[in-house]
Formats: structure tokens, C-alpha cells, sequence
């Protein structure tokens, strides 16, 4: 295998696939839970992952395990080979640069990647960094702790009733004073998709950098990096039909040679004397010790699939089954749907009734159903809402009608348990 | 090229073949169709075990809900799975426990475990309470048919169906992790808190 040049981005098939085919690409989907047909309405937890992932993985430890960057081996250099097309192969899929790709453990590595670096440079006491209140903790809590070491403010967007942010004001969080505004791009709860590229725009015309979470965003709708602007932007592979424990960070070009090194050890420097060290260049200079082989190996392969689908029918036949789920909610007695913004993804947070989620939960658990109950990691969005906690169901691609009529069957029979 | 998606792989495979393994298997699939009724049924019956009318009366009309201003211990208790709250109040006098209240917000299971663990605590002492919390604990968490000893667990024999639901455990042992911090004298628990 040859390391590739640059790898153009994908076209788009023009047709969508036939939906109940691509379905059986997910081995995982014909589980059967308590003697009826699983129904995974989980994906924004994580979604399962089609069988040419899985062969990727598989084919990797059978045909081409070794370590990379320092064999002089056949073996290691192939390896080296594929974990270097598979960061070119996610550096065309948002339209970004390999040396702008940074691989993780997931988002939320990312996230603390971002902060550990860009605040030991750039952050000073007295500075502001903004986030909102929609965020996942992953997008809060590095943020609070770095703001306490550097005795930094931390400001807050806050959301509306129907679940958008409210960014009326938004002049007065990007003061000569923030350094760094981070938000959510689709958030893993409300489901909304913020206007990202307006409030990027805003606070690079004031020189503010910009950090996307993009863990919801990027299995659902085409996303292109230059056209978004930002500086950072965070995702996760498992959510993307991916392995779990591999990740993403890019940093645009005109960040990346200035940030500090994140973990440091094998794998990054140039040169180590017992007095000083000096680094290799970006990415690899953030990627200490052995990183996840198989893991940017089978990313590599979920891109793949995913652009062999075509991410725009993807999102098409996700806002079809969002459509559908709605419509049928809008009949259980009691439900109450948190997050009705206008540009939405696939994800339904709600209450049923006094009934509370976990109660809902193990009556959908009976049905096969799988939805999370909970706070979904956004304590502040619920302490907003004044619930603590609600059911989600969050859909992909391969899911169907039916099973949302199985959703919605299991809610029945908790309504009619209850009352 | 490695071949990335299967379905493009099915459909332009050919379908006669596909046609005869339908055929054969159409017995295997009325079994399967019985198998899953039957399969459906006991899934009705566990939710049935898991609420109980014991459980469901303790939810809609807890007990001993509310504050208790001569509280001499308190804990707040959390389950940071679901966010789960629970605060315990309690009196301690001539080495039993007098009163106890608890508030908060939880789920059915929470919340009757909640309200049957004030009812049943009253005159006993800490040590007994915290060694009720480990029986409490094994009930819930039990493998095994085994019956439950009715005579020692009295009223709280009624989260047996608890074990049958692993995700509900931390539900129902909240209130005793409260509790149990309560009498130590710290301020805060977690259901991640080990309990021997």
C-alpha cells in the first residue's frame, strides 16, 4: 500500500439506497431483546456499526498489525500506511487538511485537548470564554476547569423555550476580553442545529477563536469545515458507526503550529536529551505513544459507508423518520417535547406525563425498545427546562417506522400502567 | 476496491437463492413467532413483579415526605446516572432513631424505596439500619431464584422484581445510601458509593 496524495472529496451518489437493504449491513439491528425485535432508538449515545467496520478491524489484526512511525518493517509500514490514509480519508470528509487532523479518543478528548493547549497559550487572567447553556458537560466542564487555573470567566448563551440559542445580544459575549467562544453545533438533547456559521463569522471578525462540538452534527448533515469557518471542531467516532475510543480534533492552519504540546512521550518529539526535548510537527506532535490503530482504521471505513450512502440522503431519510415521530407522539397523552427548533436533527427529548423517564424507561426496555433516560450529560440545559431529567429517542438512518410505532406502544402501556 | 457496503452487495445478488431459503425456514419462523408471544408475556409479568401495588402507593402517597427542622443528621444523596436527588433528615435519641422525613425527586422505584425505608427505620438503631441497607442491597442485587425471607425483609420484600432490572438497582438503593451517609455523619452520597 501507498500513502495516498490528497484525497478529493467523495461525490455524493444521486440516488438514495434502498433503506430496508442497507439495515442488514448492521449485524447489531437483529439482536433480539426479551423475545421481540430490538429497537434502537439510541444512536445519539452511540450508533451501531455496518459490517464492512467491523471487517476493517478485522482485517487489520489479521493482515497488517504493527506498530507505526518507527518500524523498518514491511508490516509496520503498511500499518503506518493505513493509519495515515485513514486521517486522509477524514480530513476530505469536512473538508479539511491531514495535517489540520488530530486523532483522539473521542469528543470529548478533543474538547479537553483543545483547552489544555489553546488556554496554556492563550489564556490569561481576566479573559472570557463563552459556551451555552445547551451544552453536553463535555463542552462545560474542561472549560470551568481551565477557567479556575487561569482565574478566566466563564460566560453563558442562553437558550430559549423552544430549545434555540438566544443570540439577540450575541455583541455583548464577544468582548476584547473572550478569547474563545465553544459551542455545540447539534445538540445531543434538543436535537436543535445552531447557526454556527453566523456566530463563527461574528467572533472571527473579532479575531475570537472558535470551537465546534460536532459529536451530533457530523453522523447527520454535511459538514465542511471551511465553510463553517471555526478553529477547532470536535467529533467522536462511535457515534459516527465507528469503533468506540477513537476521535477527532481539527485545528485550522493557522492555529495548529502555535499550540503547546498536549500529552507528551514517544511518538511526538524530534529530539529528547536528558535536559530538553524538541517536538515533531503537527498532528503527530499531539498524538503521544501508541494511538488507536484499528480504531482510525475502522473511522476511516464508517466514512466510507457513510459517503457511499451519501450523507445528504442520510439526513434526508433521518428528517423523514423525525417527521414520523412526531407525528405519532403528538398522540400519547401527556408527552411533552423539549426542543422545537425550526432546524432540528433526529433527536426527541420529552416527558410523559408525572411519569418519570427511568419509570419509562424499563417499560420501553420491555418492548425492545432502547432509548436513554436520563439528563444526557446537560444537567444546566434541565435546570433551565425545570425538569431533571427526561426520556430521549434519538434516530439514524437504519431505523423504521415500525420501530417508532414500538416506541410509541411502550409509551401506552406506561401511560395506561400509571394512571 | 474493498467492497464498503453490503447492501450494494445484495442487491445484485441473485434472488432465486434467496427465494428457497425462505421456504425452509418459514416452520423455524412460526416457533420463533410462539417463542416471541411467550417471550412478550413474561416481559408483561416482570413489570408486573417491578411494581408492585405496595410500590405504586408509595410513589403516588410517599411517606414522611418533607423536612424535618430538629433534624440532628441530614445527607443529600445523588444518583449522577439520572440526576437523581434525595435529601434525609433524621433525629437520633437515647441511641435510636426517632423520626426520619425524606425529600426530593426520583422515579417510582426511588421514591417508594424512599418512603418504605422511613417507615420501617423508626427505633432502630444506626447499626441495625446500616445492616438492613446490606440485606436491603443483597436482595436487589441477588442472582438466583431463590425465595425472599419475608421475615427479615418484611415490607421491603417487595423490591424483589428489583433484581430482574440491573439498570433499576441504583433506583431503589439510593435513599439507603443517604441514609447510611447521614449516620456517619457525612453530607453527601452516590449511588456509586460501595456499599460492604
Amino acid at each position: 500500500m501507498i500513502v495516498k496524495t490528497e484525497i478529493p472529496r467523495q461525490p455524493e451518489p444521486i440516488h438514495a439506497p434502498d433503506w430496508s437493504a442497507v439495515r442488514r449491513d448492521f449485524p447489531a439491528l437483529a439482536v433480539e431483546v426479551y423475545g421481540k425485535p430490538l429497537a434502537y432508538l439510541d444512536n445519539a449515545a452511540t450508533a451501531h456499526k455496518p459490517q464492512s467496520v467491523i471487517d476493517a478491524i478485522v482485517r487489520h489484526y489479521t493482515e497488517s498489525n504493527a506498530n507505526i512511525h518507527r518500524g523498518s518493517h514491511y508490516l509496520s509500514q503498511k500499518a503506518t500506511d493505513e493509519y495515515e490514509n485513514a486521517r486522509k480519508t477524514v480530513a476530505q470528509f469536512i473538508g479539511a487538511s491531514d495535517r489540520e487532523i488530530i486523532f483522539t479518543r473521542g469528543a470529548t478528548e478533543s474538547v479537553n485537548l483543545a483547552a489544555a493547549t489553546f488556554g496554556r497559550r492563550f489564556l490569561d487572567t481576566g479573559d472570557e470564554i463563552v459556551v451555552s447553556e445547551m451544552e453536553h458537560h463535555s463542552n462545560i466542564v474542561p472549560w470551568q476547569m481551565l477557567c479556575k487555573e487561569k482565574g478566566a470567566k466563564l460566560r453563558i448563551i442562553p437558550v430559549s423555550d423552544s430549545g434555540e440559542l438566544i443570540t439577540d445580544n450575541l455583541e455583548a459575549f464577544l468582548g476584547n476580553r473572550t478569547k474563545l467562544v465553544a459551542l455545540t453545533h447539534v445538540s445531543n438533547s434538543l436535537g436543535t442545529i445552531n447557526p454556527v456559521r453566523e456566530i463563527v463569522a461574528a467572533a472571527r471578525e473579532r479575531g475570537i477563536a472558535t470551537l465546534l462540538d460536532g459529536a451530533q452534527a457530523v453522523p447527520h448533515l454535511p459538514v465542511n469545515i471551511r465553510e463553517l469557518g471555526c478553529d477547532f471542531y470536535a467529533f467522536s467516532g462511535h457515534k459516527l458507526y465507528a469503533p468506540s475510543g477513537i476521535g477527532v480534533l481539527f485545528v485550522s492552519k493557522r492555529l495548529i503550529d502555535e499550540l503547546p504540546p498536549y500529552q507528551t512521550g514517544g511518538g511526538m518529539i524530534r529530539r529528547v536529551t536528558l535536559e530538553r526535548s524538541t517536538f515533531d510537527d503537527a498532528p503527530g506532535r499531539f498524538e503521544a505513544g501508541t494511538p488507536n490503530i484499528e480504531g482510525a482504521i475502522g473511522l476511516a471505513a464508517a466514512i466510507e459507508y457513510v459517503q457511499f450512502i451519501g450523507i445528504s440522503h442520510i439526513a434526508a431519510r433521518e428528517q423523514e423518520l423525525l417527521g414520523y415521530a412526531n407525528k405519532k407522539l403528538a398522540d400519547v397523552p401527556g408527552l411533552k417535547i423539549y426542543g422545537e427548533a425550526t432546524e432540528k436533527a433526529s433527536v426527541i427529548s420529552f416527558t410523559l406525563g408525572d411519569i418519570h423517564p427511568h419509570d419509562v424507561g424499563s417499560f420501553l426496555d420491555r418492548e425492545g425498545v432502547a432509548a436513554r433516560a436520563g439528563h444526557h450529560c446537560n444537567q444546566p440545559l434541565w435546570s433551565r427546562f425545570g425538569v431533571p431529567a427526561t426520556t430521549r429517542a434519538s434516530m439514524a438512518f437504519y431505523n423504521t417506522e415500525s420501530e417508532i410505532d414500538a416506541l410509541v406502544e411502550g409509551l401506552q402501556a406506561a401511560v395506561s400502567f400509571f394512571s | 476496491m474493498y467492497v464498503k457496503a453490503l447492501f450494494y452487495r445484495e442487491s445484485t445478488a441473485k434472488l432465486p437463492k434467496k427465494r428457497t431459503t425462505e421456504r425452509k425456514t418459514s416452520s423455524n419462523r412460526l416457533c420463533k413467532k410462539v417463542l416471541q408471544h411467550n417471550n412478550a408475556m413474561a416481559a408483561m409479568d416482570k413489570l408486573q413483579q417491578l411494581y408492585q401495588q405496595v410500590i405504586l402507593d408509595h410513589n403516588k402517597n410517599p411517606r414522611n415526605f418533607g423536612k424535618l427542622e430538629s433534624a440532628t443528621f441530614s445527607a443529600d444523596g445523588v444518583n449522577p446516572l439520572c440526576g437523581d436527588q434525595i435529601h434525609v433528615d433524621l433525629t437520633i435519641e437515647s441511641g435510636v432513631i426517632s423520626d426520619i422525613k425524606f425529600s426530593g425527586a426520583g422515579c417510582a422505584i426511588s421514591k417508594s424505596s424512599a418512603s418504605i425505608m422511613t417507615t420501617m427505620l423508626k427505633g432502630k438503631t444506626p447499626e441495625e439500619a446500616e445492616h438492613l441497607f446490606e440485606e436491603f442491597h443483597e436482595l436487589v442485587t441477588h442472582d438466583g431464584d431463590e425465595p425472599v425471607d419475608e421475615e427479615v425483609m418484611g415490607k421491603l420484600a417487595v423490591f424483589s422484581g428489583v433484581r430482574e432490572f440491573p439498570s433499576r438497582v441504583k433506583c431503589a438503593s439510593l435513599a439507603w445510601h443517604t441514609l447510611r451517609a447521614a449516620l456517619r455523619g457525612q453530607r453527601e452520597a452516590s449511588t456509586e458509593d460501595k456499599v460492604n
